[in-house]
């Protein structure tokens, strides 16, 4: 019975699979074609069109807080005199428009293309002068990292941790970790200071010396850890916990089967 | 130990209850209102009693877990001179390590499982019953060590003596004396301990710089959320004891709106246009405190979760610190920089015997 149904039914069971995994592949790919293209956008931040543009994209996704001319309200700063690298980094890491309050502002995928966050970008630099978006040479790492790690220990590593990997803050925020975050942003959360970091303005660090910093954690990240697996680079939270399971758990193995008795 | 009656082995099924109810003086069990002793469980054989495979397959896997030990031995040794740490490259160190870790943990594994499987498998298998015998020794024993210890003491003459015995214990009490002056004058020459943590190279004049360039700081560098790390200027050219003054002298200079400060009437004047200086040693264990949030203007010590506000002289909100972060009064020289007005009015970093 059930072999005639199998053999005059149209569909194999595993028909709508197939077919749902191929329709997946085919809109996934086109979509990373599609942002891919989009990723490479150059964008003249100082043509009128551009901040035309910004300012309409400006007033229909950000005024609700910011105000009409990005003067501030009640729910939201001003953002007169931010400049283009705060909008860059705020909108560019997705933590801007920001979809619930609570301790910070988190990482969620960037809810404009680089085109727009370029050009609600210039429209906030047009108001009042501010941090630019730095130079391409400034982000790209090559810069001397014994000199970065140096800088980055004394600035940095107290907060994000002495590998980039993050770490705790008060009453629910965190230093996020900078293993997956880009050179362009980095340097720009430097010379910002965004939520609760402090601003690291070139007179304290200069250009050459965040170059550095940004060459020290891409060092990081290429670099193999010579200790072996390093759980996150958390520390001893982490090896600890690592330890107690499996440490203890292996020698209470051994014990139980010391001391059972052979079958 | 000849007279250690209780020591020995018995045999499976000989059980000891004359023993037991005469109440064994190791035993802490009112013995009338125990329950009868079970005696053992009945004897299972294991299979490698019944099977003469099985018992064959275990001498394998013993002996094979044996000569796997060996095999990690070697592997050890050829890992060390395959692997070797030559260029510096930490990778090198990995595999270095790993391998070597890998054969010694293999050879030492090796033995132990081999020699566990071998007891519990293969070795004789009867219950046996191993009395434990009582702690204390037989009534003549005890007479014979108390007359021991009284023949001494007569013979030598040492309660009799008494000027002799008391002296001796005098020279053993002085002997450890000299060593006790010896490892104090180890202590640094010429200064008092608590001068030295009463004080750090700040001092009336000292240009703030930067850590760990030297650079001054101006005041017009310090832009409103910014958070510099500082060490007094002249410490990079100092050539002995830099990292103890350091640790004493580091400071975290940050830039709040002026508005913001609470100040206390006598420190209105050690902060400028809202630049504050602190000392970034924790009061609670020394730590360097430097993790500053920008808005909510708390500095948070990651050892033990030290809270300290900025607003408010960072007086403590939260954890086990007991004391406000020591503030460094701070003032513009004629050129613009930031320098110390003086020290720090008080001893930084965790309390000490004598702290006033």
């Amino acid at each position: 019975m059930k072999r005639q149904m199998r053999r005059t039914g149209r569909r194999h069971p595993l028909a709508t699979v197939a077919l749902l995994a191929l329709g997946l592949t085919f809109t996934g790919g086109a979509y990373a074609a599609f942002s891919a293209s989009t990723a490479q956008a150059n964008v003249d931040l100082t043509s009128a069109a551009t901040v035309e543009e910004g300012k309409k994209l400006f007033q229909a996704n950000c005024a609700t807080c910011h105000g009409l001319s990005a003067e501030g309200t009640a729910a939201g700063p001003s953002l007169i005199g931010v400049g283009a690298a705060s909008v860059d980094f705020q909108v560019g890491t997705g933590r801007m428009p920001l979809q619930m309050s609570g301790p910070q502002a988190e990482v969620k995928p960037p809810q404009f293309t680089d085109e727009q966050t370029k050009a609600l970008a210039a429209y906030v630099a047009s108001l009042a002068p501010g941090p630019a978006i730095p130079a391409a040479d400034l982000v790209e790492g090559g810069g001397d990292a014994a000199n970065g790690a140096e800088l980055f220990r004394i600035n940095c590593a107290m907060c994000h941790n002495v590998a980039g990997a993050g770490g705790a803050l008060t009453e629910g925020k965190f230093a996020p970790e900078l293993t997956s975050v880009t050179g362009t942003h980095i340097y720009e959360a430097m010379v910002t200071g965004p939520q609760n970091m402090p601003v690291f303005n070139d007179l304290n660090i200069t250009p050459e010396d965040k170059r550095d910093i940004i060459t020290y954690l891409k060092y990081v990240q290429d670099t193999p850890s010579p200790g072996g697996y390093e759980l996150g680079a958390l520390g001893p939270v982490a090896e600890g916990l690592f330890i107690w399971i499996f440490g203890l758990g292996l020698i209470v193995g051994i014990t139980v089967w010391i001391t059972a008795k052979s079958n | 130990m000849a007279t250690d009656e209780h020591s020995g082995i018995m045999p499976a099924g000989a059980s000891s209850h004359a023993a037991h109810e005469a109440g064994d003086p190791g035993t802490a069990v009112v013995i009338d209102r125990g329950f009868e002793n079970p005696g053992f469980p009945p004897h299972r054989p294991r299979v490698t009693d019944e099977d003469p495979t099985r018992d064959r397959r275990a001498q394998r896997t013993v002996y094979t877990l044996f000569y796997l030990s060996i095999l990690g031995s070697v592997w050890a040794i050829a890992a060390y001179i395959l692997f070797p740490m030559e260029s510096g490259d930490p990778g090198e160190i990995r595999l270095n390590n790993l391998f070597i870790g890998l054969g010694s943990a293999l050879a030492l594994f090796g033995i132990g499982f081999g020699a566990v499987h071998w007891a519990k498998a293969l070795m004789q298998d009867i219950e046996i019953a191993d009395e434990r015998h009582p702690v204390g020794g037989s009534d003549e024993t005890k007479a014979v060590a108390a007359k021991v210890f009284a023949d001494a003491d007569r013979e030598s003459g040492f309660s009799r003596r008494s000027v002799i015995r008391n002296s001796l214990i005098g020279a053993l009490v002085a002997f450890p004396l000299p060593a006790i002056v010896l490892f104090r004058d180890l202590a640094p020459q010429d200064v008092v301990p608590e001068e030295l943590l009463s004080h750090t190279l700040w001092k009336k004049g000292t240009r703030l710089a930067l850590d760990p360039s030297g650079a001054p700081i101006k005041a017009s560098d310090v832009t409103l959320g910014s958070a510099f790390h500082v060490i007094p200027e002249g410490l990079q050219d100092l050539e002995h004891g830099k990292l103890e003054e350091k640790a004493k002298a580091a400071v975290l200079l940050m830039r709040l709106n002026p508005d913001e400060l609470h100040e206390a009437e006598d420190r209105k004047n050690w902060s400028y246009n809202g630049i504050v200086a602190y000392s970034k040693i924790c009061t609670h264990v020394g730590c360097p405190v430097a993790l500053y949030e920008q808005h909510t203007h708390h500095l948070l010590c990651p050892c033990h979760q030290s809270q300290f506000d900025v607003t408010k002289h960072c007086e403590v909100i939260f954890g086990p610190a007991k004391r406000p972060l020591p503030q460094l009064p701070i003032a513009v020289d004629s050129e613009g920089y930031l320098i110390a007005q003086s020290d720090f009015h008080e001893p930084v970093g965790p309390s000490f015997w004598e702290r006033s």
